[in-house]
């Protein structure tokens, strides 16, 4: 990034979003192209590879936890829940950065996310379908999912509204069906765009069925970018809603460990928190291996991660307030299950979190190493390891030590339990493959809007705005 | 297109190199009082609505309606289902329990205000429309890429073969092209 001056990518003093040297036909180009001609087809293949045998190791543990039964699982007695809803609350967090970026930021017009919000909307919509894959399979007997659902049938009965399981369903469905309305509402224009420059007839027959015959009408994108709004107003309390749900599977049950106010908001933090890193996780080497480093800029990867280390932060916070308020409480129990959790038999599942969550993000008030590709990668990979132990930790070291020391058990997964989790990275990155190979993986028409030329009265000069 | 179908003019399509040269030119066929014409860029023009006079949407009165209707559809449910179809004693809880039912009446009020804005837009956009006769001129492939049109449609009433040709010629565009439609 030699070219670019510290001062230009402050971004107090409203410098270009992308570089300079763009103008309405060359993004069109970099995005397109990617999709058209992809430039790493080597690479892109053998990735494809792998995630895909990850994807068919997930369906035969699948197969095999359904031919058998939940007991290939190491879930035993005082742990009911183990990898799965574990895997679960870790992939739905992953999304909420996609959301954050996408509605909240755009309601407070933080232009800069018009670079990533594409992007990371998906990894929100994988993620999410990962997510949903385990309540699915963890039931048991797998037959009757669907009582998740209040549909009639024989036995008369319906679900119970008062359990945060059922909230859970509809918490989870509603923001993966008002995820996938406004990712696909951002695609039309774009897909109208690959349509429009195909040579091929399947190209322009598939993109041109998925545009819906866009055609840039002003008088359709006046009611196009009303409706934007609204999506992401609806998507701003939404995604906060979301986490504060999952986090009442567990705030609610009257377990020491789990039965704090505090739940809501800390999960919603350190979901935030997990997605940033993937996201950053999954740019770096995007806009490396395809060209797009003049519109993923530096800058966007130094905001996203400040939000790491800002929400690192309060993550960290929380840990410390549970702490406190388990020793404020005067109640044993809680005392106990705190102390079980730091010294006890997973301390090393608490200490992996700690570090990886609280310690490792502090490199982020140093300027340089925020502007380091190689330090914001390892980062970002500790940041997620960090985040699934805290996810372990908080369902595992609740549940292993009950109130009678004569049950008490310990959880260790079994090789299925692990096999699955790869599974899921496996299911993550062939749909985030296919999606960088065949759709465009930068909101064109955003990008620009934001263009110094995109406004009238500006001509060419380039500048503020 | 093969000889035997017939075609008409449907409109004229003027291209536009910068967003000042397209708002200037849309301040003029709206002020020419044209009723059946549109501007069609690569992304939403910042000043164009005003400039073309597009009233403002509705949309969100019908999104507020969806929403509503998820809410009261939410809280019938709930009550119907709990309470009174198949009531049924939770840790003493009420069979009728506001506070547990909010998160689901929220979620379903997201939900129904999401389906009807994205369903409200296709629909005030009348969209899908697969086929439009804009699509068969060649440059028109630029407006979602770097261009921008201006198109005005013979169905227009105060559209005149000649004198509507020569007026687009004086809107500052670099090429007017007339758009062909087949009859049906």
């Amino acid at each position: 990034m030699g070219t670019i001056t510290v001062d230009r990518d402050d971004p107090i003093k409203g410098k270009p979003l992308v570089e300079a040297h763009h103008d309405f036909g060359s993004v069109t180009d970099a995005v397109c192209s990617v999709v058209e001609k992809p430039p790493i087809t080597k690479a892109w293949w053998i990735s494809f590879f792998i995630a895909g045998s990850g994807l068919m190791l997930l369906l035969a543990m699948i197969a095999y936890l359904f031919w058998t039964g939940i007991g290939v699982w190491g879930v035993n007695n005082p742990v009911g829940w183990g990898f799965a809803i574990v895997n679960f609350v870790f992939w739905v967090g992953i999304g909420h950065a996609g959301t954050l970026i996408s509605a909240i930021l755009f309601l407070f017009r933080q232009q800069w996310r018009t670079s990533i919000n594409r992007f990371a909307e998906a990894m929100t919509i994988f993620a999410v379908i990962c997510a949903l894959v385990f309540p699915g399979i963890h039931v048991g007997r797998v037959w009757f999912a669907w009582w998740m659902f209040p549909l009639p049938y024989q036995q008369m009965a319906w679900p119970q509204f008062r359990s945060p399981l059922l909230w859970d369903v509809f918490a989870v469905g509603t923001y993966f069906t008002v995820s996938l309305l406004f990712w696909y509402m951002g695609l039309i224009p774009d897909l109208a765009t690959i349509r429009d420059r195909a040579t091929s007839g399947i190209r322009r027959f598939a993109y041109g069925l998925f545009s819906l015959g866009w055609r840039g009408s002003n008088r359709q994108w006046h009611v196009y970018e009303r409706a934007y709004l609204l999506l992401a107003a609806l998507a701003t309390p939404l995604v906060l809603s979301v986490h504060s749900v999952v986090s009442f599977d567990f705030a609610v049950a009257n377990l020491p460990g789990w039965h704090t106010t505090i739940f809501p908001p800390y999960f919603v933090a350190g979901a935030i928190f997990s997605g940033f890193a993937m996201v950053v996780f999954l740019a770096v080497p995007a806009r490396e291996l395809y060209g797009l480093k003049s519109i993923i800029t530096m800058r966007h990867l130094e905001s996203m991660n400040k939000i790491i280390l800002a929400t690192g932060s309060m993550v960290g916070y929380a840990y410390a307030i549970e702490f406190f308020v388990a020793w404020y409480s005067g109640n044993i129990y809680e005392q106990f299950a705190f102390q079980n959790r730091a010294f006890g038999p997973y301390w090393w599942a608490y200490w992996t979190m700690a570090s990886c969550n609280v310690f490792i993000p502090q490199v982020y008030w140093f300027k340089k190493m925020r502007r380091s590709i190689p330090v914001m990668m390892v980062v970002a990979f500790f940041v997620n390891v960090g985040m699934w132990f805290e996810r372990f930790v908080i369902t595992v070291t609740s549940l292993h030590r009950d109130f009678l020391p004569g049950s008490w058990g310990f959880y260790m997964p079994t090789w299925v339990d692990i096999c699955t989790l790869i599974g899921s990275f496996g299911l993550f990155f062939t749909l985030f493959l296919l999606f960088i190979r065949f759709l465009p993986m930068v909101a064109i028409a955003e990008i620009k809007g934001v263009l110094p030329q995109a406004h009238a009265g500006h001509g060419h000069e380039g500048g503020e705005h | 297109m093969s000889a035997e179908h017939k075609t008409s003019l449907w409109g004229y399509l003027i291209e536009f190199e910068t967003v000042d040269q397209l708002i200037h030119a849309a301040e003029k066929v709206r002020d020419a009082g044209f009723d059946k014409w549109d501007a069609h860029t690569p992304f939403p023009v910042h000043g164009l609505d005003k400039a073309m006079g597009v009233k403002r949407t509705i949309l969100p009165y019908l999104v507020f309606v969806g929403g509503f209707t998820g809410l009261i559809i939410a809280i019938v449910m709930q009550w119907w289902m709990n309470a009174y179809d198949y009531p049924y004693i939770i840790s003493g809880k009420p069979m009728w329990s506001i506070p547990a039912n909010f998160p689901v009446m929220f979620e379903l009020t997201v939900l129904f205000s999401a389906f009807s804005t994205f369903f409200g837009m296709l629909g005030f956009n009348q969209l899908p429309e697969l086929y439009h006769p804009l699509f068969s001129a060649e440059r028109f492939r630029r407006a979602t890429s770097d261009r921008f049109f201006i198109s005005i449609e013979a169905k227009d009433p105060k559209f005149h073969a000649e004198k509507t040709r020569s007026f687009a010629d004086t809107l500052g565009g670099d090429a007017v092209e007339a758009v062909e439609e087949e009859d049906h």
